[in-house]
């Protein structure tokens, strides 16, 4: 924590899984501050020694927060959800909560660790754009058929859950690397519903410390 | 998904082996597979979703395919040792007997399946003696056996234990 007792966040304006943690922050009103970690500039600064030592994995986000640094996304928005349990992520019911957390992983591990920077950099820049669409449309396939059946006005229900949190910055990565998503309506729609929240908003990689000029909203 | 794997329970089926492991514990809570204390709780996620997003899925059977035969090797010994080079480096501050502290969490149920697979991809363990120790601590323990990959209905004849 920063001398005022704030949690420190450790991202980079465009990381998708910072982006998740951005939004648990702000749905539950969480007051912190961002320490930007700059993916690429540098060689990348989630290699330097310093941050190394405060998340092995050399990945974005990581919190610092109660006195632990904690990395991986849904592990860090469980952690909020156990110890700051208002508004809830997670729904009471147990089957419930496993179709959160079924589409969360879905998107945590099944489609983003596929196409994230290192990954890319593995394949090569002249293959990266197909990569990266086929991981994504075959991801997308499988999560418009999960969400025909549990979505109501989110992912699950009617409540805003862990899974809606995965979705919008997934979508957002989809977009940029051209995925159409004419296919998938039911993704687009919540996409649109959740993106008009202001918690969904404020966590925005256009609206952060460390967005460059070109892309601030 | 078209993938493994999936249980179908209670009336509903969940994929996503953590997303089933968590429902295993909250509906059927005896003996425990989180730690009670919510920071290690933590710790049992991260580690867990540091092999189940950070390491399997870059080497699983699909991305294998795309990478191509010839590179098949190579990349899946790159992506395990990167993962596991972290996850050696978290575990010396996390573990006791096991990932962490002195309780099997979930946390164990992801290593010791991912060790295998660093096996069958002859990759060096020397470098990780902490993921090597509880690996070991844990293959003693009988559901790390009846679970066995060598011990299934589907076992093929020649790799039956």
């Amino acid at each position: 924590m920063t001398e005022s007792g704030k949690p420190i966040l450790y991202s980079y304006f465009r990381s998708s899984c910072s982006w998740r943690v951005r939004i648990a922050l702000a749905l539950k009103s969480i007051d912190y501050e961002t320490v930007p970690i700059n993916l690429i500039k540098d060689g990348g600064q989630q290699f330097s020694e310093e941050f190394q030592a405060l998340n092995p994995m050399q990945q974005v986000p990581a919190l610092k927060i109660d006195g632990i640094t904690i990395g991986q996304s849904l592990a860090i928005i469980e952690y909020l959800e156990e110890t700051r349990p208002t508004p809830r992520l997670l729904p009471q019911d147990p089957k419930r909560r496993a179709q959160v957390r079924m589409i969360s992983d879905v998107i945590a591990s099944g489609i983003q660790p596929l196409q994230n920077l290192s990954v890319l950099k593995q394949v090569g820049q002249e293959n990266q754009l197909t990569w990266a669409q086929k991981v994504m449309r075959s991801g997308f396939n499988a999560l418009e058929q999960i969400l025909r059946s549990t979505a109501g006005k989110y992912c699950v229900g009617d409540e805003v859950s862990m899974a809606d949190l995965c979705l919008v910055p997934q979508v957002a990565n989809a977009e940029r690397f051209k995925v159409d998503l004419t296919p998938y309506p039911t993704i687009s729609r919540i996409n649109k519903t959740l993106l008009a929240l202001e918690p969904f908003q404020v966590s925005h990689p256009c609206r952060q410390p460390d967005t460059p000029p070109e892309l601030r909203a | 998904m078209q993938q493994v794997p999936a249980l179908k329970i209670d009336g509903i089926t969940i994929g996503q082996s953590l997303a089933i492991i968590e429902y295993l514990e909250e509906t059927r809570p005896t003996p425990r597979l989180l730690p009670q204390d919510p920071k290690r709780r933590a710790q049992v996620r991260m580690i867990s979703d540091v092999i189940a997003s950070g390491i399997q899925p870059l080497q699983n059977l699909s991305v294998l395919k795309q990478v191509g035969q010839e590179n098949q090797l190579t990349w899946a010994q790159k992506v395990m040792r990167s993962g596991f080079n972290a996850l050696e480096q978290i575990l010396r501050s996390t573990a006791g007997k096991y990932c962490v502290g002195d309780e099997v969490s979930m946390a164990d149920l992801c290593l010791v399946p991912q060790v295998a697979n660093a096996e069958r991809f002859k990759v060096d363990l020397t470098p990780y003696p902490t993921i090597s120790r509880i690996n070991k601590t844990l293959l003693a323990l009988e559901p790390f056996q009846v679970s066995h990959p060598c011990r299934q209905p589907d076992t093929p004849p020649e790799l039956r234990a």
